[in-house]
């Protein structure tokens, strides 16, 4: 694997909403194609991390740079860059006064002020990959919860961003509708998108990643590629927190210290 | 009673043409206010404040009183029409900004940032995402606005305007028509509300259960 | 002119006689709102009752009043009453039993949405300790109906204060009265009193409402915590 381009980077951010940090010195390069997912416990800055590169939470230090260039130093026109950072959020937010046709073509007819027919190809074709070109002229309350995200994918994904954000897209959603969103983020990674997935599903983030990257309490703790991070974490802490997810066998563990 | 039927009819003609207009400019004065109030610009946004608090918080007759009477005074001299158009716009912004305020603080604020995150800038935010919700939110609020708008209509007569309670008590001072008088003054109103309010309800209806939802 | 005009007001005891008018506004106000709130608690809980003709007759009562302008009803009753029925009622009565009205209407569906809003296992739960019909509304009822009545009754005075300015139209002498009266007596020592009177008026108006709507906002906000 040669060395690849740096398509997004993080210098030292500092965020901070006046009462204590909540990101401190979090330094990360995100090269073209890859994929990192960022785990932790809650509140522990990630989905923050996430904000701070959409510029929806200004930034109290450090810089963001995409493509090379500053984005972080006031002078960003963020309509801009936004269109090149595509963001999808746990609550999907779709236009609820627009068809799913509609909320996808928003952006591109109004922002990027693209020819009408060709976008709307562009549309049907995306949505036609997830599964949805029936439901284009439906509105988003006919729709399900993972249909719904799944829209909302197709929605980032029409202004062809360089990058795609993902925060916690699965965490509003039952159960079982989290796979059809979760195949579609895993068929998006093959392609060679370059992800940066919040996300509470640790299966999903092993299948899916290039790198994991731990945070606690605004700290990066650990970064690793997904294999040696779920079967040999470095810190104590990436330890513990695997295993809260785990119940068989850590009261098998106990009852085994037990006997012991 | 046949008799005085056109005279009523032109009343409710000029009641409805002054309503209609006091409506529009209420409208356009409550979206205005609502979205400095929705932006907090500094400044204008106390102005508001203020606005809102006299104008609801003042009968319109006082304020029509001192419009048609007290402004001349001080070198500013309005057509009675003018006076009534400013009074009704005057008192339904404040209302209609109410109704739009409470129809913004409705939008969720993860709207207004998945916007954002599609490029979209904040003119073409309001335009395309966070208006259309708030219309339709807001429209049970608008529709008892204009009702109580329209009803409000009934002190023209205070500033001389030849509306239906003018010519109700016309009939009634001139010619002891009184029986006669007021039983056309409910009918005029009646048809003049009565279309507007079963439209209200049927609007609220179809709007809560059809609504956008999420 | 400026100067001229204001001082008026402090001629004689022409302020003192404004605030009398407004007191008038606020007595009717006050008699109605209080009449409002008894009746209206009694219509609310009448509404409740699913009987289709009382049903009816309640909707078309509140439709009617509701839909009627203040003014028209207080011209029916002034004068319809007295022309069809010759009874001669005062503007200050005519005033108090139109509002009276128009404010039971008000506040009966206030009470009505506050008590359907009280989930019906309150109600059953009540009736399973054996609790008289009389008792559930004295004990369970009523206090959870109250605090969220309160407010919105304040703010029924208000509307009801703003809209007893229309009872000039009928003659009783109240605020608005007693300043055409003073710019009447004044008209050629101080001609442009008009503009004062009016702005002193307007003002009056607002510092009672305000104050009073203040009032109910400021306790909304402390229940709902």
């Amino acid at each position: 694997m040669g060395k690849k381009e740096v398509l997004l980077e993080i210098r030292n951010l500092h965020k901070d909403y006046g009462n204590g940090p909540v990101l401190e010195d979090i330094s990360l390069q995100v090269e073209k194609g890859e994929v990192i997912v960022l785990v932790g416990p809650s509140g522990c800055g990630k989905s923050t991390l996430l904000r701070c590169i959409n510029g929806l939470e200004p930034i109290q230090g450090g810089s963001i740079l995409l493509d090379g260039r500053e984005i972080t130093d006031g002078k960003t026109n963020w309509s801009q860059v936004r269109q090149k950072i595509g963001m999808v959020f746990q609550s999907y937010d779709l236009f609820p006064n627009m068809t799913v046709l509609d909320n996808v073509l928003l952006g591109p007819l109004k922002v990027q002020k693209r020819q009408k027919a060709e976008a709307k190809a562009q549309a049907e074709q995306l949505l036609a990959r997830v599964g949805l070109l029936q439901k284009k002229d439906a509105y988003p309350r006919e729709l399900s919860g993972g249909q719904k995200q799944r829209v909302a994918i197709v929605r980032a994904l029409m202004m062809e961003p360089e990058i795609l954000l993902f925060d916690e897209v699965t965490a509003a959603l039952d159960p079982e509708m989290v796979r059809e969103v979760l195949d579609v983020m895993l068929e998006l990674a093959e392609s060679g998108s370059t992800m940066l997935i919040v996300t509470h599903e640790l299966q999903f983030a092993r299948a899916v990643a290039d790198r994991i990257v731990f945070l606690d309490g605004g700290h990066i703790v650990e970064m690793d590629d997904p294999e040696t991070f779920f079967t040999q974490p470095k810190s104590d802490r990436v330890h513990r927190f695997l295993n809260t997810f785990v119940f068989a066998s850590q009261s098998q563990e106990r009852k085994h210290s037990e006997s012991q | 009673m046949t008799k005085y039927a056109p005279m009523y009819v032109q009343a409710a003609w000029l009641t409805l043409r002054l309503g209609v207009i006091g409506i529009l400019c209420s409208l356009l004065i409550g979206l205005v206010c609502a979205i400095l109030q929705y932006y907090r610009v500094p400044v204008f946004r106390r102005i508001v404040r203020i606005y809102i608090e006299l104008s609801r918080n003042t009968p319109l007759l006082v304020q029509l009183f001192f419009l048609y009477f007290g402004l001349p005074k001080a070198g500013i001299r309005l057509s009675s029409e003018a006076c009534a158009i400013i009074g009704l716009s005057f008192l339904g912004g404040s209302y209609m900004a109410e109704a739009f305020r409470s129809g913004l603080e409705a939008v969720e604020k993860s709207q207004v940032e998945s916007g954002l995150s599609i490029g979209l800038r904040h003119g073409q935010l309001m335009r395309y995402v966070i208006l259309p919700q708030v219309i339709s939110t807001s429209v049970p609020a608008i529709c008892a606005n204009m009702i109580f708008l329209i009803k409000e209509t009934s002190l023209f007569s205070a500033v001389a305007l030849a509306d239906l309670m003018y010519v109700a008590k016309d009939l009634i001072g001139l010619y002891y028509k009184t029986d006669e008088a007021l039983l056309m003054l409910v009918i005029s109103y009646l048809i003049l509300l009565l279309p507007i309010s079963l439209a209200a309800s049927w609007l609220e209806r179809r709007v809560r259960y059809a609504g956008f939802g999420n | 002119m400026q100067d001229l005009g204001i001082k008026v007001l402090f001629m004689g005891n022409n302020f003192w006689r404004l605030l009398m008018g407004m007191w008038i506004t606020i007595r009717i106000s006050l008699i109605s709102a209080a009449l409002s709130v008894v009746f209206g608690i009694l219509l609310g809980m009448v509404m409740t009752v699913k009987h289709p003709l009382i049903q009816v007759l309640t909707r078309i009562y509140l439709e009617f009043i509701r839909i009627m302008p203040q003014l028209v009803l207080l011209f029916l009753v002034f004068f319809g009453l007295t022309s069809t029925f010759g009874i001669n009622l005062s503007g200050e009565t005519s005033a108090i039993i139109v509002f009276t009205l128009w404010g039971t209407a008000e506040m009966g569906d206030l009470v009505r949405g506050a008590l359907i809003s009280i989930p019906k296992h309150q109600y059953e739960s009540g009736r399973a300790l054996g609790l008289e019909p009389i008792q559930i509304y004295r004990y369970i009822i009523i206090p959870q109906t109250l605090r969220r009545l309160i407010p919105l009754a304040i703010n029924l005075v208000t509307r009801m204060i703003k809209t007893t300015s229309l009872v000039v139209l009928i003659g009783v002498v109240e605020v608005v009265k007693v300043g055409q009266q003073i710019i009447e007596a004044n008209r050629y020592t101080v001609p442009d009193a008009t503009f004062w009177i009016y702005a002193v008026i307007f003002f009056l108006y607002f510092i009672v409402c305000w104050v009073i709507s203040a009032g109910a906002s400021a306790l909304e906000h402390r229940w709902k915590n």
